[in-house]
């Protein structure tokens, strides 16, 4: 097995448009399954805190089911076995719509949502009670209390594990070509397919998906920075 | 649902003994696979952690740029490269086991070494100048002072890493390697029964990350000073 080296392929025929291609999709994929995944992390992180004792079971459950069984799992279980017993009607308009795609969505927003959850949960467990007494004790109306006190300290304690778990939603996107969306690691299959030259396609799209990631990353270090409390938020900027 | 039953207990040997642990007529095994590959990961993950830390930039360099690699790539990116690169650089086809271990543990060691380096660096400085103090060497003040310390102030993290490697397995069904996802996939073409069968793998690998993380909970619990 010699290899020859043809970085030609990745601009002569379609290699350019493929990945271009599969770089939006694993775009348009992490973006919605993002948005999915931060409303079912924010309504099951509120619902284990209501007193009601089903709810919390059901956020309780809902958390540590999905989050502690493996990504292509889900896969395979919102691809093969949900359509099929969905009514006719939303079954018809998810295979008309790309069916594998909006699997791929549901697959990674849910699984993602139970871990946005943990986070979120344990960004407000760590601002110390007292805070919200304070408050309270200088006048503030409840809502004053989180909008002034509670929610400023929280959001920039949640930058930096939220960060990590939305880029690790971006690389767990790349789950979805078990279900043949053709994201950017499908694509890059299909040009390793097409010409045969493997470390070339794999590089190309290796490259994309860290100057996706370590930029995404830098951008939020800098918020952070800039958002950072003098003597309360240390350790600038690593993430983790 | 119920009538999803039978199609379990008929596969039932296929699905855990060939796929879950491993033994029977493929090389396969989702533990055969996630033993290995946690042991070898954590030894490997040590020496990245160290080499993070290292006072000399000819070993810290190279070992964040690994660490900072490999976090910011898809694990199946990896495995597609240890797919097609491992047998061209060693000119001979190579089992999809050791494709799979083999991305398995540099991808998780980047991982695993930033949780060794945050261990070692939570090891209060005393210890180091009182080991020094006695006069032990440096890697005798390593092997015996501040490892053993740092382990014990790693295990719940370490815990949560191997929870997400053991999920991570999954993934070398899609080389082909016969573990349990993959098993499934193989009665699910016979039969047809997708919701009973991935339903069935998923609560069996759930059974098994949760009692880990219940652990990690417990440990975490009796090592806090209270």
């Amino acid at each position: 097995m010699n290899y020859t080296f043809n970085w030609s392929v990745l601009w002569t025929g379609e290699s350019g448009r493929w990945l271009l291609s599969g770089l939006i999709v694993t775009l348009e994929l992490s973006a919605l399954a993002w948005l999915l995944a931060l409303v079912l992390g924010i309504v099951s992180g509120a619902f284990r805190t209501v007193q009601f004792r089903p709810v919390r079971a059901l956020a309780t459950f809902y958390v540590e089911f999905f989050r502690n069984v493996p990504l292509l799992v889900w896969m395979f279980f919102w691809y093969f076995a949900v359509p099929p017993v969905l009514p006719e009607p939303i079954r018809e308009w998810m295979f008309d719509h790309g069916l594998e795609f909006w699997a791929g969505v549901l697959a990674l927003g849910v699984y993602s949502g139970a871990r946005f959850s943990e986070v979120l949960r344990s960004g407000i467990q760590s601002i110390p009670k007292t805070q919200m007494e304070a408050a309270a004790a200088s006048g503030l109306t409840t809502f004053q209390a989180y909008r002034y006190v509670i929610l400023p300290v929280a959001l920039r304690l949640i930058i930096p594990p939220g960060t990590n778990e939305s880029l690790n939603l971006l690389k767990n996107s790349s789950v979805a070509l078990t279900i043949s969306v053709a994201e950017l690691t499908f694509q890059t299959r299909q040009i390793e397919t097409y010409t045969a030259k493997a470390i070339e396609a794999l590089t190309a799209g290796t490259v994309i998906y860290l100057v996706l990631c370590l930029g995404l990353a830098s951008i939020m270090s800098w918020i952070e920075r800039r958002t950072a409390i003098p003597g309360l938020i240390t350790g600038g900027g690593r993430r983790r | 649902m119920i009538s999803g039953l039978d199609v379990i207990w008929r596969n039932l040997p296929f699905l855990m003994i060939q796929g879950f642990l491993g033994f029977g007529q493929f090389v396969g095994g989702t533990i055969r696979l996630a033993i290995p590959a946690i042991v070898l990961g954590f030894l490997l993950g040590i020496f990245i952690g160290l080499g993070r830390l290292a006072p000399q930039p000819w070993i810290r360099i190279p070992a964040t740029l690994y660490v900072e690699f490999f976090r910011g790539v898809p694990l199946v990116m990896v495995i597609f490269w240890m797919w097609f690169v491992v047998p061209i650089a060693l000119h001979r086809p190579i089992p999809e086991f050791w494709v799979a271990l083999t991305a398995f543990v540099i991808f998780e060691a980047a991982y695993l070494g930033e949780i060794v380096r945050a261990g070692v660096q939570s090891v209060a400085r005393g210890q180091v100048e009182a080991a020094t103090a006695v006069g032990l060497s440096g890697t005798q003040t390593m092997l015996f002072v501040v490892l053993p310390q740092a382990l014990k102030n790693m295990i719940p993290s370490l815990v949560t890493q191997f929870i997400v490697l053991f999920k991570d397995t999954s993934l070398a069904s899609i080389i082909g390697f016969m573990d349990l996802t993959k098993a499934a996939q193989v009665v699910n073409n016979r039969e047809v029964r997708p919701f009973a069968l991935y339903l069935f793998i998923a609560v069996v690998y759930w059974v098994c990350t949760y009692s880990m993380s219940r652990y990690a909970r417990y440990v975490e619990q009796r090592l806090s000073p209270a």
